[in-house]
């Protein structure tokens, strides 16, 4: 985990030549990094997308069509230049934000994301509000009473994160919560006749419906995203509570919480103000990186609420082989991912002076 | 145990505890030995270890275990609750699902084995050579995994997936492609703490090759580290797996795979609630039982990391 956090910070050795005052220098090794992780990850999709057993020619034109049409298609598409050159066009059409258009709903990929993408963030932007909220007592809990009970379950919770598979908990939670006890609404975002009731300005429907003062549709809203955020921020919670614990472990064993002590502070204080107060600065860390593991869970978890979100997107393109939906998601998930990890480097070194 | 055998065991003991061991062979046992002391007190860690190793005699045995074919199908008998005939009743085909769960296990360790032996010795190439040559080796080599590091995994799969086409192999092939940058860093963190050390340099004054060198006295060195972190790292093989089957993109009908089986017990969820939970628990106790296993190893071969967090 931690890993990934320093890892684009590390490279873009090649600018040592350069005499470039410091910050600055530091800031031309990340972009460079940046950009070349990128790339990166335009030619992986490049390559997918050229590894496909579907021709896409043959999805254009179909089967019957006539030799000269596919001839032209193929020249419109470029599929035949060399390969340098396609992946040159790709990576200037991307840089365009020309994502290509999706065969399965016709209209361009960028277009659909840009719909489908506030679903998924109003899904794991709730689910890590609820990681937070409980894992963060819980770890601090655990590394306070370190080997008894109350760090004993804390452990098992985190365990039982790492071992369920999302799909099912969230089966499990429908068939619970909705089917059997009928305390939140069946899958999706809305019940059916909210639809389309509030202007979609920023696609997070609790923010829109706040904003229009529908607190009708705001609450039917909130209802829906109870259960999969709390299955989906279940899992941020296992990590979270996993890593607030050995960063409270750490602060309680330094000098300067037996000089609180000593002093007499009260020891609910030493704990909860001066012992987290310096957890949270590697825990904004640890909060963004769940934040973006959670764009992987919520794939799995989209598919089970059928919540319209990018995960949602991805797998309906995916069965439909749309192979232009499938490899926009995909860079625009991996492109999310590359940004969280320099915003928690960023942040990380902006909290604690002494990275700076 | 009878004083004879204890007796027996008790000249083991004290021959594999030896402090001044009289071979290689004996000192090496007796490392495992008291490796496996200190693994033994781990309760938890056994647990995980028993799990594993239940799931290796199930999916050896499969067949003796199992009452009947995990696809026939019985139509009149669909849908069965748990009965003595069907323990975890049948699935929408009236096929036993007891019996299928049994024949899954045989693919969960198909896949989980598949990818270790493919992900792992990929990144171990990696990350030794990245680690030993330096330069520019090191840079490009860890530029590229950094690019397969950049995607989440399940979301690589996928494309992936969709790219080879749907299937078991396929998605033993993806999952093994997005596995192996994890194992590359630690193969080079490991590299560069011993390259420079006296022994390699011994070495390699008495003519030993880049080759021989990385292959004879770096990898061995790696090995503890990887075992743990690919340990670990089956729960979430497992999951992901079980993850591109319940969408349809792992393994193909009618293989018994456990992600699968959820799928299809989803659409009878409600009424039929066991035929999507069973091969959920079944999931579910397989990976815990590896994340017990890798915790325990953990804390055995890599004290460093000391488990506790």
């Amino acid at each position: 985990m931690t890993n990934q956090t320093d890892h684009l910070s590390k490279a873009g050795t090649g600018f040592k030549g350069l005499s470039l005052p410091a910050p600055l220098r530091a800031t031309v090794n990340v972009a460079t990094s940046v950009a070349l992780t990128f790339l990166g990850l335009l030619l992986v999709t490049f390559i997918i997308g050229r590894v496909v057993p579907i021709d896409p020619v043959l999805a254009i034109v179909g089967d019957h069509a006539q030799e000269h049409v596919m001839e032209r298609v193929r020249e419109e598409l470029g599929l035949n230049r060399p390969l340098y050159e396609q992946f040159g066009i790709y990576v200037w059409n991307v840089l365009r934000g020309d994502l290509g258009v999706s065969v399965l709903t016709s209209n361009p990929v960028l277009e659909d994301i840009k719909r489908v993408f506030p679903a998924t963030l109003e899904l794991a932007s709730v689910a890590t509000l609820f990681g937070v909220l409980f894992g963060v007592p819980m770890g601090v809990l655990a590394g306070v009473y370190q080997g008894r009970w109350p760090d004993q379950v804390i452990r098992v919770v985190g365990l039982l994160g790492y071992s369920i598979p999302v799909f099912w908990i969230g089966l499990m939670g429908l068939l619970l919560f909705y089917a059997k006890l009928d305390w939140v609404p069946g899958p999706g975002r809305l019940d059916v006749f909210y639809d389309g009731l509030v202007d979609p300005v920023t696609g997070v429907l609790l923010i829109d419906s706040a904003m229009a003062g529908e607190w009708e549709i705001f609450w039917n809203a909130a209802s829906h995203v109870v259960l999969p955020a709390a299955i989906l921020g279940y899992f941020s919670l296992a990590y979270i509570s996993r890593m607030t614990r050995s960063f409270m472990l750490e602060q309680l064993s330094q000098e300067y919480i037996t000089t609180a002590r000593v002093k007499g502070v009260s020891e609910w204080r030493v704990i909860w103000v001066h012992a987290l107060g310096n957890v949270w600065v590697p825990l904004v860390t640890v909060i963004a990186l769940s934040y973006a593991n959670l764009l992987e869970g919520s794939v799995l978890t989209e598919i089970v609420f059928a919540w319209p979100g990018l995960g949602y997107y991805l797998t309906q393109s995916l069965l439909k082989a749309d192979m232009n939906a499938v490899l926009g998601a995909t860079m625009v998930v991996g492109a999310v991912f590359i940004g969280i990890n320099i915003l928690s480097d960023v942040l990380y070194k902006l909290l604690d002076p002494r990275a700076r | 145990m009878t004083s004879q055998s204890e007796h027996l065991s008790g000249g083991w003991r004290a021959w594999l505890l030896s402090s001044s061991p009289a071979s290689r062979g004996q000192a090496r046992l007796g490392r495992f030995y008291i490796a496996w002391l200190s693994f033994r007190s781990n309760y938890l860690a056994m647990l995980g270890l028993g799990i594993v190793l239940g799931l290796i005699v199930v999916a050896i045995f499969a067949p003796l275990i199992a009452p009947y074919d995990p696809n026939a199908q019985i139509l009149v008998d669909r849908l069965q609750f748990f009965s003595w005939a069907h323990p975890f009743g049948t699935d929408d085909l009236g096929r036993d699902i007891f019996s299928r769960i049994i024949y899954g296990s045989r693919l969960t360790l198909y896949i989980v084995i598949l990818v270790a032996i493919i992900a792992a010795p990929i990144g171990l190439l990696v990350g030794t050579s990245a680690g030993y040559f330096g330069g520019w080796v090191d840079a490009v080599l860890m530029r590229i995994t950094d690019i397969f590091l950049a995607f989440p995994k399940l979301v690589l799969a996928l494309a992936l997936v969709a790219a080879l086409g749907p299937g078991i192999e396929n998605a033993i092939i993806a999952i093994a492609i997005t596995s192996w940058p994890p194992y590359a860093r630690i193969a080079r963190a490991e590299t560069l703490t011993i390259r420079n050390s006296d022994f390699i340099s011994a070495v390699r004054l008495q003519g030993a090759g880049r080759a021989r060198i990385i292959w004879s006295h770096i990898v061995p060195l790696c090995t503890s580290s990887l075992i743990v972190r690919v340990t670990l790292d089956m729960a979430g093989i497992i999951l992901i797996a079980a993850g591109l089957g319940f969408l349809g993109l792992g393994a193909q009908p009618p293989l018994p795979e456990w992600g699968a089986m959820i799928s299809a017990g989803r659409k009878v969820l409600l009424n039929q609630w066991w035929v999507a939970t069973v091969p959920g628990i079944a999931i579910f106790i397989v990976s815990l039982g590896f994340n017990l296993l890798g915790d325990g190893l953990r804390d055995v071969l890599d004290p460093k990391s000391g488990g506790q967090g």
